[in-house]
């Protein structure tokens, strides 16, 4: 435990670099209000509607899909890294096998086109 | 420094605040100036690379750039655009700045040091040596993410909204493979604190980026992806997206985000540095010069993390932008095979060859 401790503190240090750069803004900026300075920018074109109102691809929700699949992969992968030298040529044997499982799955998944962006 | 001199205060304050919070100073003095002077030095080295000069009115060669860049950014007013949530909108940069530092309380930059003497005793360069340093930095690295995303979604901008989405896409894939090669370095060195893989390093004699050549061109790849930066930069392309997730920003937060680019780039230079290069330790550790010279752990480390950074720039220079299918297929068909074919392979080098 005595080992986290040094690592909160320089947490908090880090969050207070940020912070006491806003409040040296709040002291030295010049406020100049003017509505065309507050419009969001579209290259001088008035906006149309909310930017959340348009419409985005799906692919963006297949890659998070295949994301957690792989990432909960890798999340295995760590302790059996550090443990491999005591496991030896059986451990690498297991990995096989368990990576073997995820490769029938990665390989459907690019035979279906999920992989492909298009 | 004199025991009299801290005498009063007690051995638990001293070791779990006080001196914590020296070492916290001193890093993050390290970490803000080099952030601070890789802005300068990537406008030189583009500028030179390009047969221009870059910056040379802000003192000698420039040398008070950043300083300028700092003033002048925190004397900018700070806009919100209509229709923004207030809140999130200031909560983002703030998110993408803190975990970028924070990295830097798990990255030794040496291993101990008297100051030249000045110190009874060695003292080790960084604040704490985790036996799960990995993964803090790999977690740590993915908070990142948050401020990317919020700043995009809370900007009420169409510009800001792709960027963040292209941004998580891209980041959340390229972090499996780089994943993957990481723990190609854990198979090798058998550990997950970021000391003990140097050591390791040492006791082998020989850097991890010989062995692990691949999962070192897997891991600085995906680096560069991770940071948002040429040639994959499309999360903030000037040319379609107008910086994309940061469109909307303006002043200090606009410096913040700024910054937290630098201090990824930093960030993973050390690790390239730590896993592959063998941090702190001088080229070819075996030698039996390195018995008679005085080690520098600082500065072979902050020189091999130079040459990264150099590299960064350099690549940026070079290379023109991928589009964004070919960056997706990159990553998913080719980059990730190779990093599991990679690591079947690493680990046949750790049972057979390392014996």
């Amino acid at each position: 435990m005595d080992r986290y401790i040094p690592i909160l503190i320089f947490g908090l240090i880090c969050c207070s670099i940020p912070l006491a750069m806003l409040a040296i803004q709040l002291f030295l900026q010049v406020r100049r209000p003017n509505p065309a300075k507050t419009e969001a920018y579209e290259c001088g074109n008035p906006v149309k509607k909310e930017a959340l109102a348009y419409r985005f691809s799906i692919r963006y929700l297949v890659i998070a899909i295949l994301f957690v699949i792989f990432d909960v992969e890798t999340v295995f992968l760590f302790p059996w890294a550090v443990s491999l030298g005591r496991l030896g040529l059986f451990g690498l044997i297991e990995m096989v096998v368990f990576l073997a499982i995820l490769v029938v799955g990665y390989v459907y998944a690019y035979r279906e086109g999920a992989l492909t962006w298009a | 420094m004199s025991p009299e001199l801290l005498s009063w205060m007690s051995p638990e304050l001293l070791n779990w605040v006080v001196i914590p919070a020296v070492k916290t100073a001193v890093i993050l003095a390290i970490v803000l100036t080099i952030v601070a002077y890789a802005t300068l030095l990537e406008r030189k080295v583009l500028a030179y690379i390009q047969a221009r000069v870059g910056p040379n009115r802000a003192g000698p060669k420039a040398i008070l750039q950043p300083l300028a860049d700092g003033f002048k950014l925190m004397s900018k007013e700070d806009l919100v655009p209509d229709g923004a949530m207030r809140f999130l909108h200031l909560l983002a940069p703030i998110l993408i700045m803190v975990p970028a530092l924070a990295i830097f309380a798990f990255i030794p930059m040496g291993d101990t040091t008297t100051l030249f003497g000045l110190l009874e005793e060695p003292v080790p360069i960084f604040v704490a040596d985790l036996n799960v340093a990995v993964l803090f930095v790999i977690g740590f690295a993915g908070l990142g993410l948050y401020g990317v995303v919020l700043g995009g979604w809370a900007s009420n901008s169409k510009y800001s909204l792709l960027g963040a989405l292209r941004s998580a896409a891209q980041i959340v894939s390229y972090e499996v493979p780089q994943a993957l090669a990481l723990i190609g370095v854990l198979v090798l060195a058998g550990s997950m604190s970021l000391v003990r893989i140097v050591e390791a390093q040492r006791e082998m004699g020989v850097w991890f980026a010989f062995p692990g050549f691949l999962a070192f061109f897997i891991y600085f790849v995906c680096g560069v992806a991770e940071t948002n930066r040429n040639p994959f930069d499309l999360p903030e392309c000037e040319s379609e997206l107008v910086n994309g997730y940061f469109t909307e920003y303006s002043g200090v937060k606009f410096a913040l985000f700024y910054m937290a680019e630098y201090a990824n780039i930093l960030v993973v230079s050390c690790l390239s540095t730590i896993l592959f290069l063998g941090g702190w330790l001088p080229p070819f550790p075996s030698l039996a010069v390195w018995q008679h010279l005085p080690s520098l752990p600082l500065f072979w480390f902050l020189a091999k993390v130079f040459v990264f950074i150099f590299f960064y720039i350099w690549v940026r220079a070079t290379f023109p932008r991928y589009r964004f299918d070919q960056l997706m297929g990159l990553m998913w068909k080719w980059m990730l095979p190779l990093a599991l074919a990679n690591l079947i392979l690493l680990a046949l080098v750790k049972l057979w060859l390392l014996k």
